[in-house]
């Protein structure tokens, strides 16, 4: 479903040049669950912003469902990409009501001149936020910059699944939530890519919840991925074992930056 | 008086079609945009050589539509193709446009007295309706255009090019590619405003090449004043609010004109007097708002 070829950038040149990637392989097969763990400036957005198309790469390639996309500009492939991002704010319009938003995530038979929310899809989007269990339903109409970042980072999740993606990349989608919406929404993302069987990429700070989610760990430092963790010795893998890999790449603890709490 | 009422209200509700063009451009897409000073006076350039030549009035505002539309391309184009900034891209159309508008008309300025507008159209088929023919024409064509503006910002392109100018980088992940949406949201605001000084020339019976000078400015001080009175972020209030505003700026214009002399106004003084009005509505909000928190400016 996901193949990166040796991809590779560079950021500036002269002597302000930066390898934010140096040269990443990757293959996930449809239904693959990745989640990424590394220090700051490890790479791990880099990899997620080309893989969306946010920019072209230095070197190497990348292959959606069998087809080259490397130079296919954002919202070409965007059709078969949800993104979550760390900042609630990012994924919504805020001056568009709660109805508006959801529509504007149904984008699979493509946009035209008619009316984006007739009665048929109202009652869609009501059972679908009424799911959520945040009273968000009796808010339909609301402009979502009168929303918690909480609620608004379930809205960002349900739009998600709205445009029905191939890939879904999270960016420490949980981190500037509180503990009781950061669980709130991972378990609600889980059951998400559960039921679609999607194929996910998942940068997260959190050891944990690195180990806890999906079926794939890899670790990344310095633009590389240094190890790569799969089935059963994922499955088996705990928080004591992950920092004992690093130390073995002379990787400190405090380099790393993690959290080993929850 | 009722006479002069009335001729502010049609003028409000002319100018209102190319406040809605600028509402377009400032408020939904974030652009400001300062193309309408040309463009507008290219709708009437157009429509008045049209007319002068005998053309169908109804033709000559199609085609002077047209012409607003492919000059708001041709700033959509520079700022989103060749990446000159917003300010500046409107600014090079705006005086490409002056050249333009000049070539079109060949003189500086057209005289329509002679000519059969729409406006004398409407006058003479409607006679019965004594002095609301005019008026009854043009609230139906400004409600019109209302309507349909209200409906395309629901469709769901429209509501790809409100995500535009609200959140780009979102929509553009929803699969929107926000160039397009930025060269059509010009291309619409515009072929508006030239609508509006087409009609506008009928209106008044000539065509002038200074008469687009300010259009963005009275066009923003309709936002503006009709923002203030109706706040809502609902597009159907909003559109309702530009139109509410240009009537009142256009009467507050008339009553100025007309007493205005009490304290030494002149017919001159009127641009200065609106922007220093838009300045202060633009400043108020942010004072206020400091105000509310006790910031101080450091």
């Amino acid at each position: 479903m996901l193949r990166l070829e040796a991809l590779r950038k560079v950021f500036r040149s002269g002597p302000d040049l930066v390898v934010a990637l140096a040269g990443v392989d990757l293959h996930l097969e449809r239904g693959d669950f990745l989640t990424v763990i590394g220090s700051n400036g490890a790479g791990k957005t880099t990899l997620l912003n080309l893989i969306a198309g946010a920019f072209p790469p230095t070197a190497g390639r990348v292959w959606i469902g069998g087809q080259d996309v490397t130079l296919q500009p954002a919202h070409c492939r965007a059709r078969r990409i949800g993104r979550i991002v760390q900042d609630p704010l990012a994924g919504t319009a805020p001056n568009m009501t709660i109805a508006e938003n959801l529509a504007l995530a149904c984008q699979r038979s493509g946009r035209s001149f008619r009316l984006a929310l007739p009665r048929r899809r109202r009652t869609q989007f009501l059972e679908r936020v009424g799911g959520l269990r945040m009273g968000l339903d009796r808010r339909l109409d609301d402009p979502v910059y009168l929303l918690s970042g909480g609620e608004r980072q379930a809205l960002t999740v349900t739009m998600a699944t709205l445009s029905r993606p191939d890939i879904l990349l999270l960016d420490e989608h949980t981190a500037a939530l509180d503990p009781a919406n950061a669980v709130a929404i991972a378990s609600l993302t889980e059951q998400f890519v559960d039921d679609l069987g999607l194929t996910t990429v998942m940068v997260t700070h959190n050891m944990e919840q690195a180990i806890a989610l999906g079926n794939r760990l890899a670790m990344m430092h310095k633009g590389e991925i240094l190890t790569q963790l799969l089935g059963e010795e994922k499955a088996k893998m705990h928080v004591e074992g992950l920092i004992a890999l690093f130390a073995r790449r002379h990787i400190t603890e405090d380099e790393l930056l993690l959290e080993r709490i929850p | 008086m009722v006479q002069i009422l009335i001729h502010a209200v049609e003028q409000g509700l002319l100018y209102g079609i190319a406040a809605l063009g600028v509402f377009i451009t400032y408020r939904i897409l974030s652009f400001p945009d300062l193309t309408v000073d040309g463009s507008f006076v290219t709708g009437a350039a157009i429509a008045s050589s049209l007319l002068v030549m005998g053309v169908n009035p109804l033709l000559a505002l199609g085609v002077a539509l047209l012409a607003g539309v492919l000059a708001g391309t041709v700033t959509g184009l520079l700022n989103t193709r060749l990446g000159i900034t917003d300010l500046l891209a409107g600014v090079l159309s705006m005086i490409m446009l002056y050249s333009i508008n000049l070539r079109i008309m060949g003189r500086p300025n057209i005289s329509l007295l002679r000519t059969d507008t729409i406006i004398r159209q409407v006058e003479h088929t409607f006679s019965f309706l004594g002095g609301f023919a005019i008026l009854g024409f043009i609230a139906l064509v400004v409600l019109a255009i209302k309507v349909g503006l209200d409906l395309f910002f629901k469709t769901e392109i429209g509501l790809a090019l409100r995500a535009t100018g609200d959140n780009e980088a979102m929509i553009t992940a929803q699969g929107v590619n926000t160039k397009t949406m930025k060269v059509a949201g010009l291309a619409l605001s515009n072929g508006l405003v030239a609508l509006s000084g087409a009609l506008v020339a009928q209106y008044s019976g000539f065509a002038d090449v200074g008469m687009g000078v300010g259009t963005i400015v009275t066009g923003l001080a309709a936002v503006i004043i009709g923002g203030s009175l109706l706040r809502s972020r609902r597009v159907v209030w909003m559109t309702t609010s530009v139109l509410v505003g240009s009537l009142i700026y256009r009467v507050a214009v008339m009553l100025a004109l007309r007493y205005g002399y009490v304290i030494g106004f002149q017919a001159s003084d009127l641009k200065l007097v609106t922007s220093l009005l838009v300045i202060v509505a633009l400043v108020v909000p942010a004072f206020r708002a400091r105000l509310e928190r006790r910031v101080r400016a450091c």
